[in-house]
């Protein structure tokens, strides 16, 4: 059972991360991708936006899914993600005073204002754990307080900054925060890609840790798992690859709150299924997203935040209030 | 020599503060390999902190625990679930896990990080499913079971864990008297034929005096009293751990003395 959703899962994967980068504001043949030489607009179209853009989404998307998955686990509590827990507001305010000051210097190719969302990434990450370091045994309920705090504090000085801003820089910080998989070159998916290695392991192979940790962490510690390591452990590689998320793509967090929960009516609480379905499901799911972003308001497009939450909410919705409902909790 | 080597649980001056409250205070006790060793005490004792400083739950203690002469603090968390395994107060609300699954978790402590689980992991499954009595719950989700499945569960995987040393908070609360019973056998069985050490906590005084070999009181988070049943079966030693008088009574089979709730006004 649990294989052959996997295999679905699989299959759909694929079909999406073929099919998308044909479809958009135009649609493109596979006959002109092939054999038409470079200088063809739709080829260029094709290989230096389309491809990237849907290998940017697929990345972000298994990113923040399995981010999601992890905090969820390791907090036992369905409202848990590195994005509620403020990583994303502190990347946002990275990224909209770099706007708001005019950064516009690069570093190996990385934009000022990457750098600065990941810095403010980093600061979150680290606010967060060091509040909760400072006391020891600090219980799960603290870490998301301290996390809903800094989430505040940080939003508060996003919109400070961005009442004092001009026009323009208004506008960029405002497209900004709506998220955006929009790229320009390969450069952006492969900045992404180490990151989301270095989380994705994590996640991936520490299945039996997250599942002793997603039933309790006394019961954890008296299993053999060391808790307090492993958490760490967790908690920073996957804020990291959170933090490359937002810095080059914006908040698209409701992607990791909502992923991790399907997939869990899909294949249960083990987390030897879970994070493998999580990080296919998450990609591919940004990805459709993205792809219909682009198609429903042609020639326009939506910003791809809109179409998640649109989407993901009242469909999270449903599940929440059929019989399946339950087992979210139960999950937590 | 030879005595302090079959020492299973070895606990010297331990002591330990929660958020600046005294819990335990100047604790020495030693549990010899085999022993079925019970805790009792009214609440707030310390009973359970004692327990999660045995099993390194709690970490920020001072003293020494010896486990086979060595101390607690040598072994890696692992390590320690090899030798010591914990059956909480009822827990679980909220595992979405089957009950297979959650017994097979608690192999965790003898898998690798790249091997799967064996064969052999899957027997230690089966055998606590058998020897608990749970094998019609074993494809049950663990928050549809009753309290009293619950805890029996968590013995099972308390057992497929395979260590030599079975700590139990309060196992027997929820179970009624037929399924207490046979909690009770199953526990003795593993003791007395498989030589497990059994430290466990209850406010069952009956039981206690029946089952163990020695009894630990606890009051106020110091050593009120340490010795065998028929020693703690005295008006004396219970009034001084629990401020009431007891009725005592002969256990028809077994003659042990027996505590008796107290009667109506008459």
């Amino acid at each position: 059972m649990k294989v052959m959703i996997l295999a679905i899962t699989i299959l759909l994967t694929l079909a999406v991360l073929v099919a998308s980068p044909f479809l958009g504001m135009t649609s493109i043949s596979a006959g002109t991708v092939l054999s038409a030489p470079d200088d063809n607009p739709d080829s260029q179209i094709f290989w230096q936006l389309r491809v990237p853009r849907v290998m940017l989404g697929f990345l972000a998307g298994a990113a923040m899914s399995l981010a999601g998955m992890v905090f969820q686990a390791m907090f036992r509590n369905p409202l848990a993600t590195p994005y509620t827990l403020g990583v994303s507001s502190g990347a946002a305010l990275g990224a909209t005073l770099s706007i708001r000051l005019g950064f516009s210097f690069a570093f190996l190719g990385v934009t000022g204002t990457t750098l600065a969302a990941f810095a403010g990434a980093l600061l979150a990450i680290i606010t967060v754990y060091g509040l909760t370091r400072k006391r020891p045994g600090a219980s799960t309920a603290t870490m998301l307080l301290a996390g809903v705090a800094v989430n505040f504090t940080f939003s508060s000085l996003i919109l400070l900054v961005h009442y004092t801003s001009d026009m323009a820089s208004s506008f960029n910080i405002l497209r900004w925060l709506m998220g955006r998989l929009d790229t320009v070159g390969p450069d952006e998916p492969l900045q992404l890609l180490p990151l989301l290695i270095f989380g994705g392991l994590a996640a991936l192979t520490l299945h039996r840790e997250l599942n002793l940790m997603s039933v309790g962490d006394e019961l954890a510690v008296s299993r053999g798992v060391d808790v307090s390591r492993y958490r760490k452990v967790l908690f920073i590689s996957t804020s990291v690859m959170v933090g490359g998320v937002v810095a080059i793509c914006g908040p698209i967090g409701f992607v990791g709150m909502m992923a991790p929960h399907i997939c869990r009516l899909l294949v249960g609480p083990d987390h030897r299924w879970l994070g493998p379905m999580s990080l296919l499901f998450g990609g591919t799911f940004l990805v459709a997203c993205d792809t219909l972003s682009r198609m429903v308001t042609a020639p326009a497009e939506l910003p791809v935040g809109v179409i998640t939450a649109l989407l993901g909410g009242p469909f999270f919705l449903w599940l929440l209030t059929g019989r399946r409902g339950s087992s979210v909790d139960a999950g937590m | 020599m030879s005595k302090i080597m079959n020492m299973a649980v070895d606990v010297r001056h331990l002591r330990l503060d929660l958020q600046g409250w005294p819990i335990l205070r100047n604790i020495s006790f030693a549990v010899r390999a085999g022993e079925y060793f019970t805790i009792v005490g009214p609440n707030g004792a310390g009973k359970t902190s004692l327990l999660r400083c045995i099993n390194r739950i709690l970490s920020d203690w001072h003293g020494t625990i010896n486990i086979n002469s060595v101390s607690i603090a040598a072994f890696s968390q692992r390590e320690l679930a090899r030798l010591v395994a914990y059956v909480p107060q009822a827990g679980g609300r909220h595992n979405p896990f089957t009950v297979r699954e959650t017994i097979l978790m608690a192999r965790y402590p003898h898998l690798t990080p790249f091997v799967s689980v064996s064969y052999r992991d899957l027997r230690f499954v089966e055998d606590a499913l058998a020897l608990t009595g749970t094998g019609s719950l074993a494809d049950r989700a663990m928050h549809t079971l009753s309290g009293g499945e619950r805890q029996k569960v968590l013995l099972a995987a308390a057992l497929a864990q395979n260590a030599k040393v079975l700590l139990l908070d309060e196992p027997t609360t929820f179970l009624d008297p037929r399924h207490r019973d046979v909690f009770r056998r199953v526990l003795r069985t593993i003791n007395r034929e498989k030589g497990l050490t059994v430290i466990e906590v209850t406010h069952d005084l009956n039981c206690a005096a029946l089952d163990s070999h020695r009894i630990l009181a606890l009051r106020n988070g110091e050593v009120a009293f340490c010795g065998v049943p028929n020693q703690f079966m005295d008006e004396d030693v219970l009034t001084g751990i629990y401020d009431r008088a007891f009725l005592f009574t002969e256990h028809p089979v077994t003659g042990q003395l027996m505590i008796l709730p107290e009667g109506g006004e008459s």
